[in-house]
């Protein structure tokens, strides 16, 4: 992840952290959006973690001790962003989204990033018959339209509704089918380039076993692009459990709130003028991409040397440290 | 579908070469392993829709499940024979739908193929009039954001690049209804058209079931403008959205022609600044584009069923999710399977434009 160079094994260790040697390489508009970036994740983050807390009712509360809580009522002293047609808060139910959300993108990431990766080295190394059938597999699913087979995904899992772990699994599930040929693809791509290399051949040489090659000299190797792809597929991952949600596949308004079902809720109410239950799950959905994206395509950038850009001042600080060295 | 890899696995935007004596033979054999290439992606898609949709049960049990005792489920799914062999449906399935035979829904009991030809043209349409919009928005854009590159328009451009692909369709939908529709009142917030224009479009003699083509033909103009009327929201929802993907492509290839000596020589010779980015790197910086826009139509299509459920806009994406709700999985299935063989026969077109483009792209 980190720029390799003499310098920067001399820093201290938190400053090659990747998201930190980032900050400190950007400058001007670059660091700006970095910055934007990293605000809006955290705030994703912690509105996730500490949800509970944050959030003064229940995602499916509808009633407290003064009785039930009215319905689509404006945003006023105690429904700070209102209430929905079935009475419940849209703040709280915002917050909780997030957890949902969270689950689901690490659920998502960690299985494709698993069995994506393992089948683009066996398919990468090894090759054959195997390498040519997923070869073929992984461009078929990829060149379908992912929402539809997420769909077709979610009716095998769970027949469309189901519980909350059952539901965030189902999605979860449905994203990953898609993923796994994005990693596959990448994963493989790289093994097929670092097979010719000097060093894999030595290993082979001395009689390493191919699992030996594959995990060890192998995998560190083809997977130092996958942060970037990681940051994107958290993206889309939000993005289809939104659109699932919003079909009417997602997880039961009960069992877990969920940004994308909530924003189906709210198009009849669009139509009366109603704005407050659709405008604020969506502006979730689109700040938590949005912070995500800009992660994502800063550290893009930056760990490409042709389009970082130092400022006036560090840049007169690089050359004058040439000039005296 | 990630944005980086879009932008970075184009070909370099340099103009074509002339290849040296082109064999005669060269495009012809790829044109037809190219389309040769179709088959086994169709038949993979056809085969893991089929066996995912029949390991968790059989579509009569999914659609009537509740409604019906046992002992009439029983004879019903032996009247359509489910209870037979997985593999055997399999075969008969294949033949079936190689023969252009869908099957019936099990909610409204048409023929697949009949829904497929009714809705489709809405979907087309709205295809049509998205890619209109963001080709529009994306292009000029795009050839802005190239010539300001790192100043403050391409920095705030690049912000709405990265906006548009953040933003799901519906909620851009449901902010698209809330100001034009019900705030400002200007347009309307649902469905094709009106009644009175939907009557007479479809009395039409034989109509395409595009909307505004049926009404330029038979020369009615308050349809037109009803048609219009209603087209546009949907239009503009999908088609901002994949506009930003059109901004960054285009900016991107743009800079890449923006720097080639060709550029410089024709500032040296003093063509304006205005001519040498609409018509110098503007050009070269296109065949990109076209290869991305069959990658597009995927995503095109995913989006259109959710801006078709957005708009209650009837076409194949609106009745999907009819469908889906009433767990009609003949129906979706025969969907999904038209929709997939649509993706791969668009990107063999694809290919083959950009090949006709572009010799080097020809394996």
């Amino acid at each position: 992840m980190s720029i390799p160079s003499l310098a920067s094994a001399r820093k201290p260790w938190f400053a090659r952290l990747p998201v930190v040697s980032h900050l400190r390489m950007s400058s001007g508009l670059q660091r700006g959006m970095l910055i934007a970036g990293l605000v809006l994740s955290v705030l994703f983050i912690v509105s996730a973690l500490f949800a509970p807390l944050i959030a003064p009712f229940d995602f499916a509360q509808s009633s407290d001790m003064s009785g039930d809580f009215p319905r689509q009522s404006a945003p006023d002293d105690k429904f700070i962003w209102g209430t929905t047609v079935t009475g419940y808060d849209v703040f709280s139910r915002t917050m909780y989204g997030a957890r949902t959300a969270i689950w689901v993108i690490i659920a998502a990431v960690l299985m494709s990033l698993f069995i994506g990766v393992l089948l683009g080295l066996i398919s990468g190394y090894l090759g054959g018959w195997f390498d040519r059938i997923m070869v073929v597999l992984a461009d078929a699913i990829y060149a379908f339209p992912s929402l539809l087979l997420a769909i077709v995904m979610s009716i095998v899992i769970s027949q469309g509704q189901s519980s909350l772990w059952g539901g965030i699994m189902a999605a979860a599930i449905s994203i990953t089918v898609v993923f796994i040929p994005q990693y596959f693809r990448v994963v493989r791509a790289e093994v097929m380039r670092l097979k010719a290399e000097p060093f894999v051949e030595s290993a082979q040489v001395i009689g390493s076993s191919p699992w030996r090659v594959m995990f060890t000299h192998l995998l560190r190797n083809a997977t130092r692009t996958l942060p970037l792809i990681f940051t994107l597929n958290a993206t889309e991952a939000l993005l289809t459990l939104a659109g699932l949600g919003f079909l009417g596949f997602g997880i039961e308004p009960t069992a877990a709130s969920e940004w994308g079902f909530d924003l189906n809720r709210a198009m009849s109410d669009a139509t009366s003028g109603i704005w407050w239950t659709g405008l604020f799950p969506g502006l979730a959905i689109v700040l938590t991409v949005m912070g995500l994206t800009l992660v994502g395509e800063s550290m893009n950038d930056l760990n490409d040397p042709r389009l970082r850009r130092f400022s006036r001042k560090k840049a007169q600080r690089i050359t004058q440290a040439g000039v005296t060295r | 579908m990630t944005i980086t890899s879009q932008t970075g696995t184009t070909p370099s935007p340099t103009p074509a070469r002339k290849p040296a004596k082109q064999k005669g033979g060269g495009f012809l054999r790829y044109l037809i392993t190219r389309f040769l290439l179709i088959i086994p992606t169709v038949f993979i898609l056809i085969t893991v829709v089929f066996f995912l949709m029949r390991v968790t049960g059989d579509p009569i049990t999914a659609a009537m499940g509740g409604r019906l005792t046992p002992d009439q489920l029983a004879i019903r799914i032996h009247e359509a024979g489910y209870d037979r062999p997985v593999f055997i449906q399999y075969i008969e399935y294949l033949g079936q739908v190689f023969s252009g035979n869908l099957g019936r829904t099990m909610s409204d009991n048409r023929a697949v193929t009949e829904v497929l030809v009714t809705y489709g043209a809405a979907t087309l349409e709205l295809a049509i009039n998205a890619v209109i919009v963001a080709l529009a928005v994306g292009i000029p854009l795009g050839l802005v954001a190239a010539k300001f590159r790192d100043r403050y328009p391409d920095a705030v451009l690049r912000i709405l690049a990265i906006l548009s692909y953040a933003t799901p369709v519906f909620f851009a939908g449901l902010l698209l209804k809330l100001i034009f529709g019900v705030w400002l009142g200007w347009l309307p917030i649902s469905g094709r058209a009106d009644w009175q224009t939907e009557l007479a479009l479809t009395g039409l003699q034989n109509p395409s079931g595009i909307y505004w083509l049926d009404a330029l033909r038979s020369g009615n103009m308050a349809a037109l403008g009803d048609v219009t009327a209603h087209a546009l929201l949907p239009a503009l929802a999908l088609g901002l959205l994949t506009g930003g993907v059109f901004l960054r492509l285009v900016r991107t290839n743009a800079i890449g022609t923006l720097g080639r000596e060709y550029v410089e020589a024709g500032r040296s010779r003093g063509v304006s600044e205005f001519r040498l980015v609409t018509k110098h790197a503007y050009r070269p910086a296109l065949i990109p584009i076209i290869t991305v826009m069959g990658l597009q139509i995927a995503m095109l299509l995913g989006g259109a069923v959710l801006t078709e459920t957005t708009f209650e806009w009837a076409g194949l994406g609106f009745k999907l999710a009819e469908y889906l709700t009433a767990r009609d999985f003949v129906a979706v299935q025969g969907i999904v399977v038209v929709l997939a063989i649509i993706v791969a026969v668009t990107n063999f077109i694809v290919d083959i434009l950009a090949a006709l483009i572009d010799p080097r792209v020809r394996y």
